[in-house]
Formats: structure tokens, C-alpha cells, sequence
């Protein structure tokens, strides 16, 4: 092999740097938005070694749906302190109290869309012009569109079929005042980048994503977690089932795999033989054909 | 494994849509819930067959229209190699979209329909291709399953084709005759065509020789920012972080700052996986100097030998993207490898007709997805290389001032 060449997670690791170096110099206050899912630790993970020797120079925002799983609250506070940043939290259950959002009703109401008032409200309160965040374009067809730098408008919108051209490696950050930026340096890493990329740097994550025993019920075709903001419907019942979960999200929307793989090699393992897309088990993704663009058409992550 | 970009271009009925769902079926990059969500959308359209377009056209708009309107980016893996298409339209009005996608591409895909042979749009994304200096071009000639895989077309098509390739500046050209709607020489060899002895595109694909594609000569550094951690541990540590654009740097290389032009020498070149003896492009790496020196984002650290350009006046070939062209005398702000300056249109020097490569010289208003030689002049210098030495010291962009819009993109002369 070629001795001055890189392999193509060191590629796109160099790339998703550079990235994240051009939102430090381009931007007065820009931010993470961490999620507590792997994507968003793999971004955190990418900036720390951006900047090293020096701390991460960019706070973390959380956005907090209250409805959490515990484990992803324990994980984010450890790895706040050990990395010395500033934690940001925009609570949704303060939106709704301050009435700012309203909490849907019915049998498939969730808190995923009601983020999107608590982020822009977030945002706009840190006055955040650049939002750095883990999407990745090859995680749904919306997503696939998106540039590197995200232009979103005063009211925080994306306007797709009006993007800036992205050329070569040089980014356009600039905007006026009241717009912002959301920011995405792993946009050309797959799933099975982000776990080989794990697997390779050894990088810490939640438990959740490891086969572990759970109470689930099984409802939509995935495996539900059991928790105190579900409610039992007819005919379904409480089985104990060792699983693990490919994404994160609220405990209400994300479902659970059937898995033994309880090490990241047998996750890599298991992503590269497996046959159906990581948001396959996101109830938030099949509410119609295009509800990923039109969440983010009015600035949902 | 290691990366190949490519990039292709195509209108509703040249296959590309079909070529690409191909790739990424027979390399098992489609998942199941995908393939089941395509197929319903296909059955509600009334469709008999599964819609592979639907794949890749991903916002609204598109799936409306039925047709590819922005870049989308693709993923696919072989056990050889990852891939990633920067898929455009193909219409002479998505030039600025072909453009974009050619940027940071190895390697260009260019599809003929072999009933019609070369046409307008096979001349347009080649001299894009050309233009965007991308190291390999790929020209498959598809549907040959509609001229009964005649090798008489073929030849007479790839003759054509190496009298237009004659025109442009590209070295490395292969023809593969396939029929993406049946498979043949896409990912399995074709039981139709025993005359053709060459690769399968997929096989071309995953052995191109892309690993020079780099230029590993000139050492250029484009600095980002300064990483100052001011803790104790690294009290008077000062790290110049970029990536590097071009050469070897290795530790103890004598270098040279622009513009300023004070020379130090490079005590170590750190990343937090540890201190590393040399760095090459892409990499992006921190580089400590031997000595204090005055250094800001936008400088560059190069060899004393081997210096770049620094000049206030560029000539460049540049490709316009906003829908309204540049006003007289306006300035826009420059944006070239990491540095920022102002810039003004001096001259137009000629327009191209894309489609026949010939110089207008007489219609000098640049409009929108127009490609033309212009001459700029700016308030700071730049510190570059010709495009077709390095792409990334070579390239640039112009922002409205006003607007903020990326309104153009240059590749200097």
C-alpha cells in the first residue's frame, strides 16, 4: 500500500476536524448539541481532538424531552465533568409550562416535535450562531441534502431548495444577525463508520447500546422499553427480552433490537450483517413519507 | 480500505438513476425497509416496477417532479473499498449543481445512451469534469442491450468520444459497455458481451489508482486558528491547527510563513493520538515552530524552497451559481483555502459555450451558470497554486456582500 495515504475512516476523521476547526474560526458562539446518542458523542469525541492539548472550547447543549432514559443523564454528566465544558440544558417540560409548546394528545403523542420550540428557544436564548451536530446524510433522504454548513433563517428555518452551493472544502458561514448555523462534520460517515470508528478509537458510550435485559413491550415492529411514560393498549403485554438499542432517542419513540451483541466488536459485527436501517425502529420517522424535511423545514435537529 | 468520491450527472431517461440503484442494490447497500418503502411509493404511483429514483430524490419537490433537482450523496461499501456519489442533474440549468458535485470528486461517471451516442449533456459533464480537474473519468455506454450488444456501436462510440476527450484536459479515460437495467458489466461481467476483455464498472471503481491523487510535492499548510491551551501543563504551548493542502511536512523541515515570509523550523507536528514524525494531505494535524513568530489564521507555512504564489491579481476560469449576475464594480469577499479577502471583477476575458467549448468573445455578461475567464484583483494577497497543481490551494469562492450567497466558484489559472 501506498505510504502516504489515509484509510477511509482516517479521511473522513481529518475531514470532520477540519469542520469543526472552520465552525471555531468562523463563529462568535458556537455550540454542540449533544444528544447523548453515539453520534453525537462521536462529534464530541472529534472536537476534543480538534483542539487538543486544549480543552473543547464550545459548551454542550442538551436538549432535555424529560423523557429520558436514566442511563443517558449519568453518562452525559460524567462526561461533561470529565471533559471541562459548559453544559447547556433547554428543558421541554419548561417550554410547556411557559406555554411556549403545547404537549400533543392521542395515542401516538410524543415530545420529538415539541424539541424543535425548546432548541430555537435555546438558541436564540445563548444567542448560538452555529448549532454543531451528528446528523449524517446517509441516515434518511432529507438528511441526504443537507450541506456541510446549514444556513437556518431568523425564525431558525431550513430552506432546502434553496441552499448555498458547498465547493471543494470551503465553507460559507455568513449570515446576519438573528440567523444561525447548523453544522455537520460527520455528514459523510455511515453507521457502520460510526461503529467501526468506536470500535477503532475505544470512545465510551451509554450501555443502552450494549445487549442488556429489559422489560419491552412489542408494538409498531420494534421493541418499546418499558417505562412510566408508556401506557399498555390492548392485547400487549410486558416481556423480558435481551436487546439493545442502534439509536437513541426519547425513551417513548425508540425501539429496541432483539441482540446478544454485548461488545462493539459483535455491534460491528451485527451492523454490518444486519438488513434494515438504523431508524427502522424511530416511530418519529414514520409518520409520513417526508417527515424528516418537514420537521426540519421548521428547524428540528 | 480507503475512499473514492465520484461524481455523475444525468437527465429523466439516461439510467443513471437505474445505474446508481444497481450499485447500491448489488452491493447490498439497500436495506430492507428502504426496498419496502420504494415499493409502496412505486404501487401508489401506479407503477409496475420498482421506482429505483425514488432512492435518491429525496425532498419534496423532487419526488413530485420526479426528477433530481440538488446534489444528494450516496454511501456504498465493497469489501474493497467505501464509496461515496455525488449525484447531480444533468440539465445545463443545474451547471452550478454538476459543478458542486465535481469539486470533490476522483472520479467522473459519464453516462452515453449508446442508441443516440454523444450528445450535448456527455460534452457538457465532460468539460465539467475537465474543468474541475477530477483525476479519472469513466465513460460507460449504457443500454447496450438496446443495440444488441453490438460491439460495432461500441467502438464507433468510444472513437467519437476520444476525438471530443482530445479537447479537454483529463489523462486517465476507460469505456465500459453495460446495460445497467440488466446488469451486464455493472457489477457482474455480461454473458452478452464476450468481445469486451476490460473491468466491470464495479471492479474499475474499486482498483483506480487514486492513492497519488493528492499532491504530495508542494508543502502548503493553510493555518486554521491557534490552539492556545493555557493550562500549566502547556503553559507556552502554541499550536498552528490546519490541514495540511499539500507535500510533507515532517518534524525539523525548515519552513517559511506567508505572507509575512519569517522562517522558523517545525518542532513538532501533534495530534492527540500522539506526535507524528511527518504529515501529507488530507491530514489535519497542530504544528508547533522552533521559533515565536506572528502567525494568524489565513497564513500559510510552506518549504523556503518550494513557495506558493502570492499575488493580488488572479486569473481565473470561474463558474457562476447565483441567479443574479455580478453587478459592475461590485466587491465580494474571497474565500481561498483559509483566508479572507475582498475582491472586485477586474475584466471578463471570454465566456464559454459549454456545450461546444468554443470562446464568446463578444457576449461578456456573466449570468447565472456561466463559465468564463476573468481577471480579479484583490485588496490582500492570496497565497496560491494553479488549480491543476493542487485543487485545494487552487480553488475559491465569491460571496455577496450584500446577500451573503455564495455566488461563484474559481479555479485559478
Amino acid at each position: 500500500m501506498h505510504k502516504y495515504y489515509l484509510d477511509h475512516l482516517q479521511e473522513l476523521e481529518a475531514e470532520a476536524i477540519y469542520v469543526i476547526r472552520e465552525v471555531v474560526a468562523q463563529f462568535d458562539r458556537p455550540a454542540i448539541l449533544f444528544s447523548g446518542g453515539k453520534d453525537s458523542i462521536v462529534v464530541t469525541h472529534l472536537a476534543k481532538k480538534a483542539f487538543f492539548p486544549a480543552k473543547i472550547p464550545l459548551p454542550l447543549i442538551h436538549i432535555d424531552t424529560g423523557h429520558n432514559f436514566p442511563e443517558t443523564m449519568v453518562f452525559r454528566d460524567k462526561l461533561v465533568e470529565k471533559l471541562g465544558v459548559q453544559l447547556i440544558v433547554g428543558s421541554v417540560e419548561g417550554s410547556i409550562q411557559e406555554g411556549k409548546a403545547v404537549e400533543e394528545t392521542g395515542i401516538n403523542a410524543s415530545r420529538n416535535a415539541l424539541q424543535t420550540v425548546t432548541l430555537l428557544d435555546t438558541i436564540e436564548k445563548y444567542k448560538i450562531d452555529a448549532a454543531i451536530g451528528g446528523a449524517r446524510r446517509d441516515e434518511e433522504k432529507a438528511r441526504a441534502k443537507e450541506r456541510f454548513f446549514s444556513h437556518r433563517d431568523d425564525f431558525g428555518q431550513w430552506d432546502p431548495k434553496n441552499q448555498r452551493p458547498e465547493l471543494w472544502n470551503i465553507f460559507n458561514g455568513k449570515k446576519n444577525m438573528g440567523e444561525h448555523f447548523r453544522v455537520f462534520p460527520i455528514s459523510n460517515w455511515t453507521e457502520m463508520d460510526v461503529w467501526n470508528y468506536i470500535l477503532h478509537e475505544n470512545i465510551a458510550i451509554p450501555s443502552l447500546y450494549f445487549a442488556h435485559e429489559r422489560e419491552a413491550i412489542y408494538r409498531d415492529n420494534t421493541w418499546l422499553p418499558v417505562s412510566e411514560f408508556v401506557t399498555l393498549r390492548d392485547g400487549e403485554k410486558v416481556e423480558k427480552k435481551l436487546m439493545r438499542f442502534r439509536t437513541l432517542g426519547d425513551i417513548t419513540i425508540t425501539g429496541g433490537i432483539e441482540s446478544d451483541a454485548d461488545t462493539l466488536q459483535k455491534i460491528v459485527d451485527e451492523v454490518a450483517a444486519t438488513r434494515s436501517t438504523e431508524r427502522g425502529n424511530r416511530s418519529d420517522d414514520k409518520r409520513s413519507e417526508t417527515s424528516m424535511e418537514d420537521r426540519k423545514r421548521q428547524g428540528y435537529f | 480500505m480507503d475512499l473514492l468520491r465520484f461524481t455523475t450527472a444525468g437527465s429523466v431517461d439516461d439510467g443513471k438513476s437505474t445505474l446508481i440503484g444497481r450499485l447500491l442494490y448489488d452491493s447490498k447497500s439497500i436495506f430492507e425497509d428502504q426496498i419496502a418503502a420504494v415499493k409502496q411509493s412505486s404501487e401508489r404511483k401506479g407503477l409496475k416496477h420498482i421506482d429505483l429514483s425514488l432512492l435518491t430524490d429525496g425532498l419534496r419537490a423532487e419526488r413530485e417532479q420526479g426528477i433530481t433537482i440538488d446534489v444528494a450523496y450516496r454511501y456504498f461499501a465493497t469489501p474493497k473499498r467505501k464509496f461515496i456519489i455525488a449525484d447531480t442533474p444533468g440539465h445545463i440549468q443545474y451547471t452550478r449543481n454538476m459543478v458542486t458535485g465535481a469539486s470533490t470528486a476522483n472520479l467522473a461517471l459519464i453516462l452515453v445512451d449508446a442508441r443516440h451516442g454523444i450528445m450535448e449533456q456527455t460534452c457538457r459533464h465532460s468539460f465539467i469534469a475537465s474543468l474541475l480537474q477530477i483525476p479519472h473519468l469513466v465513460v460507460c455506454i449504457n443500454k447496450m442491450d438496446l443495440v444488441d450488444y453490438s460491439e460495432e456501436v461500441y467502438n464507433r462510440i468510444v472513437s467519437e468520444y476520444t476525438d471530443f476527450a482530445s479537447k479537454l484536459d483529463v489523462n486517465d479515460v476507460r469505456y465500459i459497455p453495460i446495460s445497467a437495467l440488466n446488469g451486464d458489466n455493472v457489477v457482474n461481467r455480461s454473458k452478452n458481451m464476450d468481445w469486451y476483455q476490460g473491468s466491470t464498472l464495479l471492479n474499475t471503481l474499486e482498483t483506480v489508482h487514486i492513492a497519488s491523487d493528492y499532491n504530495h510535492i508542494d508543502a502548503r499548510f493553510p493555518v486554521q486558528t491557534i490552539i492556545r491551551p493555557h493550562s500549566s501543563e502547556y503553559h507556552d504551548y502554541r499550536g498552528y491547527a490546519g490541514r495540511v493542502a499539500g507535500g510533507i511536512f515532517r518534524r525539523g523541515d525548515k519552513v517559511t510563513v506567508l505572507p509575512s515570509g519569517l522562517s522558523s523550523h517545525i518542532k513538532s507536528i501533534d495530534t492527540m493520538n500522539g506526535d507524528l514524525e511527518e504529515a501529507f494531505a488530507p491530514m489535519s494535524v497542530s504544528i508547533t515552530l522552533e521559533d515565536d513568530i506572528d502567525i494568524s489564521r489565513g497564513d500559510m507555512i510552506v518549504k523556503e524552497n518550494n513557495q506558493s504564489i502570492v499575488s493580488q491579481d488572479v486569473d481565473i476560469m470561474i463558474c457562476w451559481l447565483s441567479t443574479s449576475g455580478p453587478r459592475p464594480g461590485a466587491k465580494y469577499y474571497l474565500r481561498h483555502t483559509t483566508r479572507e479577502v475582498r475582491a472586485i471583477i477586474k475584466e471578463v476575458v471570454y465566456k464559454i459555450d459549454i456545450n461546444s467549448l468554443h470562446r464568446v468573445q463578444d457576449d461578456k455578461q456573466i449570468k447565472v451558470n456561466d463559465i468564463a475567464r476573468v481577471k480579479l484583483r484583490t485588496t490582500q494577497p492570496l497565497l496560491f497554486d494553479p488549480y491543476r497543481k493542487n485543487r485545494m490551494t487552487g480553488s475559491l469562492i465569491l460571496i455577496d456582500e450584500t446577500t451573503n450567497e455564495t455566488v461563484a466558484a474559481g479555479m485559478i489559472v
